[in-house]
């Protein structure tokens, strides 16, 4: 292959980091004090981008640089998504950052390598690209949380993440050289068919290493996701860090840590399936329990919604344990609904929010409904698509992942998860409580900015309309998921 | 179709239309506004609904003005909508009742109004998804979407313990439905990859997995009805809800539980319905005679109507579950004249509670002689909650207990017990608040119904009279359509 075939599916990668760099140097000669020449910058990097993306693809499945690196329909998708959850985030993101003095170079430039970094993991055909883009999004976050140094509670999280997230990528790396180990080798088919036929072969010795390493590398995985055991930082970093940077963390690296466990679960390691979907079992049962049940002690607005993101991870994992077009489909789907409802909830913390007061506590969106009814509508369209109750898209999504669920005959488990989602449903309604039934605490003007109002709408009323035609979106996962996951 | 129209889809979207819209005039400034707006839809979306009743035949228990689109394509799901001589009733009920709610909040919502009028306009259309759907999916939809504006209006518009109210009426409701999500799931994948209704009724099913699903039916419409014992949110939420609350509650909300059994559990699972109709007689007969008695000791009026609610909808599920075509048929029209009566008594307590601020029966005494306009109205509705020949309530009560006399004789024993409580507390709350020698001053300073709410009640008691002397309309429309459901009921379908 020569150089230029290689590196045609990669452009959008490579054209992102050369703007990153062009960011970067762009942001120090242009004048202080008015980011708005950057912020333009980043956005049109990530349209172009979204634009080299859907001009480079092709069809089938195209390996390149020696089958570390892939581009298949799924990879295109789920970086449209990427593109699109990122400059949601990045509107929602410019007033609440601009007075808080945090809406810097190095916010968008961090943002731009957190990007690179999730587009890398989408794409990634081997351990060792997994890795790094895993690293890539992890070092960008850890410093996006601390940007705001002077906040004690800020740094705290953001030393929190660190460790913990350097003692997963450990974890992740030492299964990983165990499965190396056993296969002998680092690319995500070779260690399919290696185990594959290793199987039918002899290999009783090997299978103890393997599902070693499968072990730790799931309790990586699990730990990116934030699933129960492994969820301990997740509240206190979607707490601590700004919430602009939460809603970095809890939108778009979704879908990256869907295209992690995808690679690595069903492309390279789909011969173990029955072990891990036994461990996926546990965890999924473990973050619905402890997540749906912790969630509705907090008074905190943004911890409230940490556990509610560990409790949607464990729904989002059944989607994995059913397996098939049905199970990944799924959970691909649900991985982009929550994206999206998760942003809007995170948005309307950033527009209730002014200077020198964040509204991130419970008690903040008292009385909504008489200040703005307005808003108080579109938050409470987000609030029940995440409880999941029709006619919005939250529904569909617990409506697929229990399809899947069913099929495959687990029915006690969509049991479990339904009884422990009708838990989850009293602090969604809870909130729908405070901004209806409650009067109003504080009766501070809302600043209405024209951009965040206007995404807000149509973040809630996507909601809407999605659960009303959700026809559209589950066939695009599904025929993506069939086209990668399930042609190798 | 009718004239080329999509009546059912007109009958469902109009109302939320004009909801929208209603929405749309914003604060209370606006209030008149959203009155006339909301008088206009639902008498509109009344109207609408009348081709149902007149172009339906009558000989046929086909599903009819059937619409079908292709909705959601990977789950083979469809936005198909029809109604047989069984959900046309519903239908006919829900829209007749949306006007009437919309007067009776008229002048005593003062506060977010357009919200309000909005929620019941958007909630009536829901409630006619709710029953014309022929698609599980579509169903489980509106079924669903029907908890978010009941939710609103009793949290918002509700009395003091409104809150607590409004969240036990969603998670109990919820529950039942989730499970009911799984079920309609494995039928889907027992038919198939079919969600359609009709489709579900062909699929066989062996015995376990049919009594697996009639529970989980069970916990979804059981809750809804209410039966003993997942009742107790019922009298939470009528008494915290407002007067437009409580009556669609009563009238329209109760029958989608029954409405459940009928299009779902009996025909789907039949085997199952009958192996355990015993069970479903018994706790029946235990919301007639327990409920009944404990409506006796209610102090509060709207509690003591509450009960008496799930004492007449055990009727219906006795009705319901005896399978004879007495017992079905009876108990169809039970949930008709329940509506009509309930809705009445609610709005008779809500005329009191707007002018003494008071639901407590000892509060009241003597109203007949500062309201006796009133006092006649609320006669009627209470004879007819008690089964007054003549009245609508008689009729629906004495066919389940011809049909139950049918089936074993001590059922009809144990329902027609009713006929004594009924009278009995009705009749006593009746007497402690109309009659009597002027209680206090604030009885004396009661003022009679205002125009507007005698036309209220003057409709019903024309509706009330009307079924009560002369049920043909509503029996025959349903006829061929029981007659069908019997035939489904009585079908095996246990695997060969």
């Amino acid at each position: 292959m020569d150089l230029m075939t290689n590196l045609m599916p990669a452009s959008a990668e490579i054209f992102l980091l050369v703007m990153a760099c062009v960011t970067l140097i762009a942001d120090v000669l242009i004048k202080q004090g008015d980011r708005s020449f950057t912020f333009g910058l980043v956005i049109f990097t990530l349209i172009a981008c979204a634009l080299i993306t859907v001009g480079t693809h092709e069809n089938g499945v195209v390996y390149v640089f020696h089958g570390m690196f892939v581009d298949d329909l799924m990879s295109d998708v789920l970086k449209l998504f990427t593109y699109v959850a990122v400059i949601m985030m990045l509107v929602y993101s410019r007033l609440y950052l601009t007075v808080r003095g945090l809406f810097s170079g190095e916010f968008m430039v961090l943002t731009l390598f957190a990007m690179l970094g999730m587009m890398v993991m989408i794409s990634a055909n081997h351990f060792l690209t997994l890795y790094l883009g895993l690293e890539l999004l992890s070092l960008s976050l850890y410093a996006l949380v601390a940007l705001q140094r002077d906040s004690a509670i800020a740094t705290e999280a953001a030393m929190k993440y660190f460790i913990l997230g350097a003692l997963a990528s450990g974890l992740l790396l030492y299964g990983m050289s165990m499965l190396y180990g056993a296969t002998g080798s680092l690319q995500l088919g070779a260690v399919s068919h290696a185990i594959q036929s290793g199987m039918t072969q002899s290999g009783g010795a090997n299978k103890t290493l393997l599902v070693f390493g499968l072990v730790f590398v799931v309790s990586g995985l699990a730990f990116k996701l934030g699933v129960v055991p492994f969820h301990m930082w997740l509240p206190d970093v979607y707490h601590g860090a700004p919430t602009a940077m939460t809603m970095l963390i809890g939108s778009a690296p979704k879908f990256a840590a869907f295209a992690f466990v995808a690679r690595i679960l069903v492309e390279g390691l789909q011969p173990l399936e029955h072990q891990w979907s036994g461990m996926l079992i546990i965890l999924a049962i473990a973050s619905m329990a402890l997540g749906n049940i912790t969630a509705i002690a907090q008074t905190n607005l943004k911890r409230m919604f940490a556990y509610s993101t560990i409790a949607h991870m464990g729904f989002l994992l059944l989607g994995f344990i059913s397996g098939g077009i049905e199970g990944y489909g799924s959970a691909m789907f649900y991985a982009v609904v929550y994206v999206l409802m998760s942003l809007g909830a995170f948005g309307m913390i950033m527009l209730l929010s002014r200077e020198g007061f964040e509204a991130d506590a419970l008690s903040d969106f008292k009385g909504l409904n008489q200040r703005s009814p307005w808003l108080a509508f579109m938050m409470l369209l987000l609030m029940f698509s995440m409880a999941g109750v029709p006619p919005t898209v939250g529904f569909y999504a617990k409506f697929s992942v229990l399809n899947a669920v069913v099929q495959t005959g687990h029915i006690w488990l969509a049991v479990v998860a339904v009884l422990f989602s009708l838990i989850g449903a009293f602090y969604y309604l809870r909130i729908v409580k405070l901004m209806y039934f409650d009067a109003p605490e504080s009766h501070a003007p809302i600043i209405f900015a024209p951009d965040t109002t206007l995404l807000v709408s149509v973040n809630g009323f996507g909601v809407l309309l999605l659960g009303l035609l959700p026809g559209t979106l589950m066939s695009v996962c599904a025929v993506s998921v069939q086209q990668s996951l399930l042609l190798h | 179709m009718f004239f080329g129209l999509p009546v059912i889809s007109v009958a469902i979207w109009l109302p939320i239309m004009f909801g929208i819209l209603i929405l749309a005039t914003g604060g209370d400034k606006n209030a008149p506004l959203a009155r006339i707006l909301a008088m206009v839809g639902s008498v509109l979306g009344f109207l609408v609904t009348i081709p149902l009743y007149t172009g339906f035949v009558r000989d046929t228990s086909e599903m009819q003005f059937v619409e079908m689109h292709g909705w959601i394509a990977r789950f083979n799901i469809h936005y198909h909508l029809g109604v047989d001589g069984i959900s046309v009733l519903f239908i006919l009920l829900t829209a007749f009742f949306t006007p009437i709610v919309v007067l009776a909040g008229w002048q005593v919502i003062e506060k977010r109004v357009a919200q309000y009028m909005a929620s019941f306009l958007i909630m009536s259309g829901i409630m006619i998804g709710v029953f014309a759907s022929l698609d599980a999916i579509l169903f489980y939809v509106f079924w669903e979407a029907m908890l978010i504006p009941m939710f609103l209006i009793i949290g918002v518009w509700g009395g003091a313990n409104r809150v607590y109210a409004a969240v036990k009426f969603f998670l109990y409701t919820l529950l039942g439905s989730l499970l009911m999500l799984i079920a309609l799931i494995y039928l889907y994948n027992k038919a198939g990859g079919s969600f359609e209704i009709v489709d579900f009724h062909q699929v066989a099913i062996p015995l376990t997995a049919q009594i697996l699903i009639f529970i989980a039916f069970f916990f979804a419409f059981a809750v809804k009805v209410p039966m003993f014992p997942v009742h107790t949110w019922l009298p939470d939420a009528h008494v915290e809800a407002p007067t437009g609350g409580s009556v669609i509650l009563a009238a329209i909300m109760l029958k989608v539980g029954a409405y459940g059994f009928l299009r779902f559990s009996i025909p789907i699972v039949p085997d199952a319905s009958h192996h355990l109709a015993g069970v479903m007689i018994a706790l029946s007969l235990i919301a007639v005679v327990y409920i009944g008695l404990v409506a006796l000791t209610q102090t509060d009026m709207k509690k003591l109507v509450a009960y008496s609610s799930i004492s007449h909808m055990g009727f219906v599920t006795l009705g319901l579950f005896i399978f004879n075509s007495y017992g079905m048929e009876g108990a169809l029209l039970q949930i008709i004249s329940h509506g009509f009566v309930s809705g009445a008594l609610f709005l008779c307590i809500g005329v009191l509670y707007d002018r003494m601020h008071s639901r407590n029966i000892a509060d009241y005494g003597g109203v007949a002689n500062t309201m006796p306009v009133f006092a006649a109205f609320f006669m009627l509705f209470a004879m007819a909650n008690s089964g007054l020949p003549g009245t609508s309530g008689f009729v629906g009560e004495f066919m389940v207990i011809l049909g139950a006399v049918k089936a074993n004789f001590w059922y009809a024993f144990a329902a027609a017990s009713t006929l004594v409580f009924g009278a009995a507390y009705t009749l006593w709350m009746y007497k402690r608040v109309i009659f009597g020698a002027v209680a206090n001053h604030h009885v004396a300073g009661l003022t009679d119904l205002t125009v507007r709410e005698k036309v209220i009640f003057a409709i019903l008691v024309i509706a009330v009279l009307g079924m009560g002397l002369y049920p043909l309309p509503f029996s025959e429309i349903m006829h061929v359509s029981v007659n069908d459901l019997l035939v489904h009921a009585a079908r095996s379908k246990l695997p060969m």
